[in-house]
């Protein structure tokens, strides 16, 4: 994939918390991602890690109290969008930088029919008369793989299936041509061959127009099939980074390490199923030190006091656990030694 | 390498629901305002219905001193104009009297007692009934009765009636004749009808008519076509008057909305994955209800409460004021203010303390049930 | 579509039937002689009683006397037992002065409960906020004749106007316009007093489904698209906010034969709600069970309405 040198989306260091009755959540505790043109960014991790919330920023979604953005910017093109007004911010949303929601259901409006809704998004953005108004929502509809068109835009959205419905959620989000689409675990709520599907659509889409997905996942499956760029995220913070190869056979953070075994493939038929002792971290009380080492095999001393920092390991390749580096540029050593 | 020898995270501080909710309700500082003054309330009407009752209360109510009347608020008593046992024990009319000399200070602690029962007893009745109904309507409600049992049901009815009319024969006939069909069927389906061999008469008889959730919602529908303030007004007009007649006539008329919340609950609980775990467990139905079910159940039942206590004040204040509250002499809050409206010019306060003194504890009761509302709803808490 | 509606009309008539039962035992069962027939009452000689007694089948067993009571009721020919006028003549001419007060309250709640609540909602616990719902606490708390005593002696005394009653006496000589304005003035109180509780009730209620569908996805979706406010809050929110709203239009169709005896006995309204209350003194068997059994009709038909008016306005319920 061809990088501009300016990526297309750029967060960096971002800092958000939300504040509680007595406590402070703190979701996204300095995280950093690009996101190059024609790019497929994969966002990985487990419930609660703050991917969300982390996307959620990029368009201003996130309610401001309770939460708060204690720090950190994002840049679109260049240029911050981090503290624009609601103004500034509406000229993007939908029309740079499109988001397709987690739950097909209940993020479309029941009373309103799905063309309506889908002309909705193109109006407020495009001037654009009554007639070729619908004939773009049908295209739209047809190019996301919905059959009869025409007769679904006078549809409401309990009258569609789940993928149906998410596929409507797409065409919404692409009715602009938006540069990026940000896809909130858009197939978790459906099932897998419907998410097979959907998948396809989102690559032929970007072949097509050679779109940005910033792609949120807790499902390592989805990552291996689409994703040029991999973050894993853990307790608010990324964990390790790079692109697929290095991420499925190279993995350098005990998390990611243990998310790979977990999956059933790589585990022999008739044994127990690696798991990842312990439990996700509550943002608001977070172990001192590496928010890992609690759970992990590898810990030492000064996981459980030092926050660790990125390791670059060169090619886009960093990972936030310094034990693993450590062991390896050791392991190098040796062998340079030995020969 | 060493491996980590504790796996535990730092905790978040455990907290019991009820804590949780009592943090939640702290916050809102009109309900908690609404709590203090129901305390107060409180403290005020059981204070003053043992100063004010028995032969010879600390603070009388009822004595008339015609030449006192009408005096305003921290009147000093003509001391020589009258007995020593009727002077005010306080040595000033604190609230003044009315146009009889009685003082409305008495009157008042007095009637806060009313005021106090009459809520809380009207509300309770209503909200036993509605748990009840409500209840069945909702956990058993897809159970019909049958055919057979109406009919046996309207044999023993006719019988009761019957016998009421004077026509002891009949009804004695009739009472026979369905405790004889109930016995008869109990005994032959354990002996000598096992299922197989049951008369085809009597199976078609024991299909099903009605469920009981559409009789019990057909009951509340009637209910609703009354207008409530007046059946309330027709029933208690009708009756000898007493207090306790309009508790309980305020209290049987206001049992559907609470009926409806909690066969709403019910239903929806009912088919909630823990019941269903529950049952598989072995569990009996009495249990799961009890255990599981009603402390979800009691959350909307608990706010249409309070606020349903706030009404009756408001009701029982209504129906003094037009004459058919408690029968005097006995004071309530309300017919202090409707005996007072005919001096509304020249003796304010015969309205407005009264007045004055049923908005702050309806206002109370309202605070407080909509703050217990605002903290129950988990949808309205902050993300 | 039609199935839902004939097996509708067909329960609520069941009900009725049953309202019509049980209103008619309440009464009767109750202690007391009908019609206040006071034997300490010179004038109620004892060939009057039984006589009265036999005009109105008092003697009769009770189920024959509600066939004849209902029977009166359909054609019309029901008469009061007070003043022997009919029974239905009467309720109309009483309705036809509730219906003003009924008109103008309803039109007040509903036009000003809307923009309060909705804008309590966006702007929560803002100042607006707070002081409407304070208001509104305050509103649902005071007792309805102590409020229209306040409210009285504030307009008599700084306003120097006339409330009591529909219409001040003697003015007939006066020009048109000044008659008109005179109505105007003693409707304006009671129908305010009628409205605040309700406008206080269903302020409270809007903001707090307002507040409920603000919460939702689809209000995200619609930030998401990059819609501006208004569309966000009037066009996405807003709509299914008031789809619960919709059907309470219909229950307010009960309220017609309504009318609080509270505010009218404080006015000297001569309305429903006066007249029902007389009946109850008098025990005026007749007028009373034909309000409840009229009262009984529109709260049914009050549900229907609101039935329908559901199926019409919520997409997601088709039969």
């Amino acid at each position: 994939m061809e990088h501009d040198n300016n990526p297309l989306l750029s967060v960096q260091d971002l800092k958000v918390y939300f504040h509680g009755r007595d406590d402070t959540a703190r979701a996204v505790d300095g995280v950093s991602y690009n996101v190059g043109k024609g790019e497929t960014v994969c966002l990985v991790g487990e419930s609660g890690c703050g991917k969300t919330v982390s996307a959620l920023t990029v368009l201003g979604l996130v309610p401001q109290p309770p939460g708060e953005i204690v720090s950190g910017d994002v840049l679109f093109k260049g240029k911050s969008i981090l503290g624009l007004k609601d103004e500034e911010l509406q000229h993007i949303r939908g029309n740079k930088i499109a988001m397709v929601f987690q739950e097909p259901l209940t993020s479309l409006n029941p009373v309103f029919t799905i063309g309506d809704q889908i002309a909705e998004a193109i109006q407020v953005h495009e001037d654009v008369d009554a007639k070729t108004l619908i004939e773009r929502c049908v295209r739209l509809l047809r190019d996301v793989g919905i059959a009869s068109p025409e007769q679904r835009l006078k549809d409401y959205p309990h009258q569609l299936s789940g993928g149906q419905r998410q596929r409507v959620m797409i065409a919404m989000a692409l009715a602009c041509s938006p540069d990026l689409i940000i896809a909130d675990e858009p197939t978790t709520a459906l099932d897998v061959t419907v998410q097979a599907q959907i998948l396809n659509l989102l690559r032929t889409i970007q072949k097509k127009v050679s779109m940005s997905i910033l792609y949120i996942t807790h499902d390592l499956g989805v990552v291996a099939n689409i994703a040029d760029k991999v973050y894993v995220m853990y307790s608010g913070q990324i964990a390790e980074q790079g692109n697929t190869e290095q991420i499925f056979t190279q993995s350098r953070h005990p998390y990611t390490r243990g998310l790979l075994a977990s999956l059933p493939g790589r585990s022999q038929r008739g044994s127990r199923l690696h798991s990842i002792p312990g439990t996700v971290p509550n943002p608001s009380y977070k172990p001192a030190g590496c928010p890992f080492h609690p759970r992990c095999s590898s810990a030492m001393e000064t996981c459980r006091s030092i926050p660790p920092e990125m390791c670059d390991y060169g090619n886009g390749h960093l990972s936030r656990c310094p034990v693993i580096y450590e062991l390896e540029l050791e392991e190098k050593n040796r062998e340079k030694r030995g020969n | 390498m060493i491996p980590t020898e504790n796996m535990e995270h730092p905790e978040a501080p455990k907290r019991t629901r009820l804590e949780e909710l009592w943090l939640l309700f702290k916050e809102n500082r009109l309900a908690i305002l609404g709590l203090v003054i129901f305390a107060l309330f409180f403290t005020t009407a059981v204070v003053g219905l043992i100063l004010t009752s028995g032969q010879d209360p600390i603070l009388d109510p009822a004595i008339i001193r015609l030449q006192e009347k009408l005096l305003p608020p921290l009147a000093k008593p003509s001391l020589e104009t009258m007995s020593q046992n009727e002077a005010p024990k306080l040595g000033i009319y604190l609230f003044g009297t009315d146009d009889l000399g009685r003082d409305v200070f008495a009157r008042m602690l007095q009637g806060a007692w009313v005021s106090l029962t009459v809520g809380f007893v009207a509300v309770g009745i209503s909200v036993l009934v509605g748990i009840f109904m409500g209840g069945i309507a909702g956990f058993f409600g897809q159970r019909h009765i049958t055919y057979d049992q109406v009919l046996i049901t309207a044999i023993m009815f006719a019988g009761v009636v019957l016998l009421g009319l004077g026509k002891d024969m009949a009804g004695i006939a009739a009472l026979f004749v369905g405790h004889a069909s109930i016995a008869f069927l109990f005994i032959s389906k354990r002996t000598f009808w096992k299922k197989n061999s049951i008369p085809k008469w009597l199976k078609t008889l024991h299909r099903n008519a009605i469920a009981l959730d559409t009789i019990i919602m057909r009951l509340v529908d009637i209910m609703l076509c009354f207008p409530s303030f007046f059946l309330i007004l027709t029933v208690v007009a009708l009756l000898p008057a007493s207090m306790y007649n309009i508790m309980i006539v305020i209290g049987l008329t206001s049992w559907m909305g609470t009926t409806r919340f909690v066969r709403a609950e019910f239903l929806s609980l009912r088919e909630q994955d823990f019941v269903a775990a529950a049952k598989a467990l072995g569990v009996g139905n009495f249990r799961i209800i009890f255990r599981h079910m009603m402390p979800n159940a009691i959350a909307p039942v608990l706010v249409s409460a309070t606020i349903g206590i706030a009404t009756a004040i408001l009701t029982e204040a209504g129906l003094s004021f037009l004459g058919f509250g408690v029968p005097p002499p006995h004071a309530t809050w309300g017919n202090i203010l409707s005996d007072g409206k005919r001096f509304i010019f020249d003796a304010p306060w015969l309205t407005f303390i009264p007045g004055i003194s049923i908005l702050i504890v309806v206002l109370c009761f309202n605070l407080f049930g909509e703050g217990l509302k605002d903290a129950m709803n988990p949808k309205l808490r902050e993300k | 579509m039609f199935s839902f509606i004939g097996r509708s009309i067909i329960q609520k008539t069941i009900t009725l039937f049953f309202v019509s039962v049980v209103s008619f035992l309440i009464i009767h069962l109750a202690p007391g002689e009908p019609s206040q027939v006071d034997p300490l009452n010179p004038k109620f000689t004892p060939e009057m009683v039984e006589r009265f007694q036999k005009e109105f089948h008092l003697d009769k067993p009770l189920y024959i006397q509600y066939l004849y009571f209902y029977k009166g009721l359909f054609t019309g020919t029901i008469v009061s037992w007070k003043d022997n006028q009919s029974v239905l003549l009467k309720i109309w001419e009483r309705f036809l002065n509730s219906l003003p007060l009924f008109i103008v309250g309803t039109i007040l709640t509903w036009t000003l409960s809307f923009p309060v609540g909705i804008r309590s909602a966006i702007f929560r616990g803002g100042i607006y906020d707070r002081s409407a719902t304070f208001l509104s606490y305050f509103l649902i708390s005071i007792p309805g004749f102590f409020f229209a005593y306040i409210l009285i002696i504030l307009t008599v005394t700084v306003l120097h106007v006339p409330v009591i009653g529909m219409e001040t006496f003697g003015l007939s000589a006066y020009s048109w316009p000044h008659l008109f304005m005179d109505r105007i003035w003693h409707l304006l109180i009671p129908s305010v007093l009628g409205a605040t509780g309700g406008i206080a009730v269903l302020s409270r209620y809007v903001r707090s489904q307002m507040l409920e569908v603000e919460g939702q996805d689809y209000v995200r979706t619609a930030k998401a698209k990059g819609l501006p406010p208004e569309q966000v809050h009037y066009k996405h929110a807003l709509r299914n906010a008031l789809l619960p709203f919709v059907t309470m239009f219909g229950l307010i169709l009960p309220g017609l034969i309504g009318g609080s005896v509270i505010i009218e006995s404080i006015f000297s309204w001569p309305g429903m709600g006066r007249m029902a209350y007389e009946a109850i003194l008098a025990r005026d068997y007749p007028i009373i069970l034909t309000v409840n059994f009229v009262s009984a009709v529109l709260v049914l038909a009050g549900t229907f309405l609101s039935d329908l008016l559901y199926l019409v306005v919520d997409p997601r319920i088709r039969l």
